[in-house]
């Protein structure tokens, strides 16, 4: 049952989107991010969305799989979509008791929707055609800079290492637990809130105590290594820039710059 | 045979401060270990044998006493890296030992350590991982592998850094019996065709078997060592000190035991069959 969850699930492959440098990713996904909220009116979101259609189809993954990917989220979608809904100014549609819907309120609900079932999808591209490690590789040479500050840059990246890596084991160990305690008897999973969280107890308890052992065994692991952080390490793939990365980053350009030249052009209505 | 490792004379202690009644985990140990070797170091729980096993490459420092590996002290802070280079250690828990979410990127992880060029990186990963037969297996998630395979996946770790010597913790022992196979076949081909050092805690007799030297270790000491055929001859001391022997040792010296005409002592299935069927004609 926990085992369902797929966290940052990478899919092997070699679309366009796959072949592209997981540093370049990470940065359009950047710039894709400031833009999609830069966009006003309905010509500049169509455009953001057609782009993101057509990246989702370069990366040659079936539609099914982003769409599982954004149902756990659905929820709270709706709910920023139906909380939008009644806070526009202006002439109310329709009234009842203190609920007002305003032409301006159906305007923002639709806009908050569809820009973050688009943040979603455009998330989920990334992480499906990337590995974890050239993502958090990735991280770790773009956040370079900051070690000038005194970030441990190198000691962060290894965390998410280690994190996305241990994710379903402990996933793994918890359902182990969860059983044992079952068998003894446990009653996980009736009567109200507070007694569900009471009744997990049993289960958290176990499952520091494991992870504290597996820590320090993979810190043994890792010292019989000779792992001294990022001091002249070396990788086995090295990133670098492609051919595929520079046309990745022209035609985003390309789309961002109309989503300005629409921006100006045509004025939202409604702000 | 020369030298690679020497044990002289170690205590150790895991809380060496308690004066009153310090209890050693090590009590003197005196041990040489020759290059090629390999050896099993045998014992019950709690003899000191996966104390001694972190001792080879300056996981624990001897409370008194030295170790050296190719004359490196392991209490030399500058030679740290140079002796866990030379002799790597496998736990036993294989998840625990897994640094990295995709197998050939953990078995790189050493390597990169060690500032080792991509390039050659490449290929000690592809070979490491063709040595223990997990080449097939380079892309995938370690999850998704037996106990066996990440077992070997760890070896393989090991092996892309290219020591001189692996010290295995009790590396079968959470493993099925398949598992214990392929990882024991694994070892014994590492050991006879790239001519790696193998010092193999173990408290399965009919691992020890297969070693060239056997180690017995009781509270911290040696009680006695030598080939597995001197070993396990001596299967009332063993006794005396709770250790088993393997079934067939055991099988053939109980029928001593009753005046049957056997040889002195059977290490494995095949010469007992031998032994049993000689006597029987």
């Amino acid at each position: 049952m926990v085992s369902d969850i797929t966290l940052g699930q990478y899919l092997p492959g070699s679309s366009f989107i796959h072949r592209m440098d997981a540093r370049a990713k990470i940065l359009l996904l950047i710039t894709y991010i400031v833009f999609i909220f830069l966009c006003s009116n309905a010509i500049s979101l169509l455009l953001v969305a057609l782009f993101t259609l057509f990246i989702v189809l370069f990366t040659r993954i079936s539609f099914m799989k982003y769409l599982k990917s954004m149902r756990v989220i659905l929820f709270v979608v709706l709910l920023t979509g139906i909380i939008n809904l009644f806070y526009g100014s202006g002439e109310p549609l329709v009234e009842w008791w203190i609920f007002k819907v305003t032409a301006a309120g159906i305007y923002n609900a639709v806009y908050v929707i569809v820009r973050i079932a688009l943040l979603m999808m455009i998330s989920a591209a990334l992480t499906f055609t990337t590995s974890p490690s050239d993502l958090t590789d990735a991280m770790e040479r773009l956040m370079k800079p900051l070690a000038i500050i005194h970030l441990p840059v190198h000691e962060i990246a290894m965390m998410m290492t280690i994190a996305l890596r241990f994710i379903p084991v402990l996933l793994e160990e918890t359902d182990k637990i969860m059983n044992a305690q079952k068998a003894r008897g446990a009653d996980l999973d009736s009567g109200n809130l507070i007694n569900r969280v009471r009744a997990l107890l049993p289960v958290l308890i176990p499952l520091f105590i494991s992870s504290f052992r597996r820590a320090g065994d993979l810190a043994m692991a890792m010292e019989c290594r000779c792992y001294n952080g990022g001091n002249n390490r070396t990788r086995m793939k090295v990133l670098h820039f492609s051919s595929v990365d520079l046309i990745a980053a022209i035609v985003s350009l390309l789309v961002f710059s109309s989503v300005i030249v629409s921006n100006i052009m045509f004025k939202n209505p409604f702000v | 045979m020369d030298d690679f490792i020497d044990v002289k004379n170690v205590y150790y202690s895991y809380d060496p401060e308690d004066e009153k009644e310090t209890e050693y985990a090590l009590c003197g140990v005196d041990l040489k270990i020759g290059i090629g070797e390999f050896v099993a170091i045998v014992g019950h729980n709690g003899s000191g044998k996966s104390t001694l096993a972190k001792h080879f490459n300056s996981i624990y420092l001897p409370t008194s006493g030295d170790i050296t590996v190719e004359g490196m002290n392991t209490k030399d802070d500058d030679k740290l890296f140079d002796i866990r280079k030379k002799v790597g250690l496998v736990l036993q828990n294989p998840d625990n030992q897994i640094v990295a979410g995709i197998v050939e990127e953990d078995v790189a992880f050493g390597c990169e350590n060690l500032g080792v060029p991509p390039d050659e990186i490449r290929k000690r990963v592809d070979d490491s991982l063709a040595a223990v037969g997990m080449i097939e297996y380079a892309r995938h998630s370690p999850d998704k592998l037996s106990g066996g395979q990440k077992q070997r996946v760890a070896i393989a770790g090991i092996i892309a850094m290219q020591p001189s010597c692996i010290v295995l913790d009790e590396p079968t022992a959470m493993l099925d019996p398949k598992g214990r196979d392929e990882v024991m076949s694994t070892i014994r081909k590492l050991n006879s065709e790239m001519n790696i050092t193998i010092i193999l805690i173990t408290h399965y007799m009919e691992e020890a078997v297969l070693a060239d030297r056997v180690v017995v270790m009781d509270s911290g000491k040696i009680l006695t060592e030598g080939s597995p055929r001197e070993v396990f001859s001596q299967v009332e001391l063993l006794k005396q000190h709770r250790l088993d022997v393997p079934q067939a040792t055991e099988l053939i010296y109980k029928l001593r035991g009753c005046g049957f005409e056997l040889p002195k002592c059977v290490l494995n299935e095949e010469e007992c069959v031998e032994a049993l069927s000689k006597l029987i004609k």
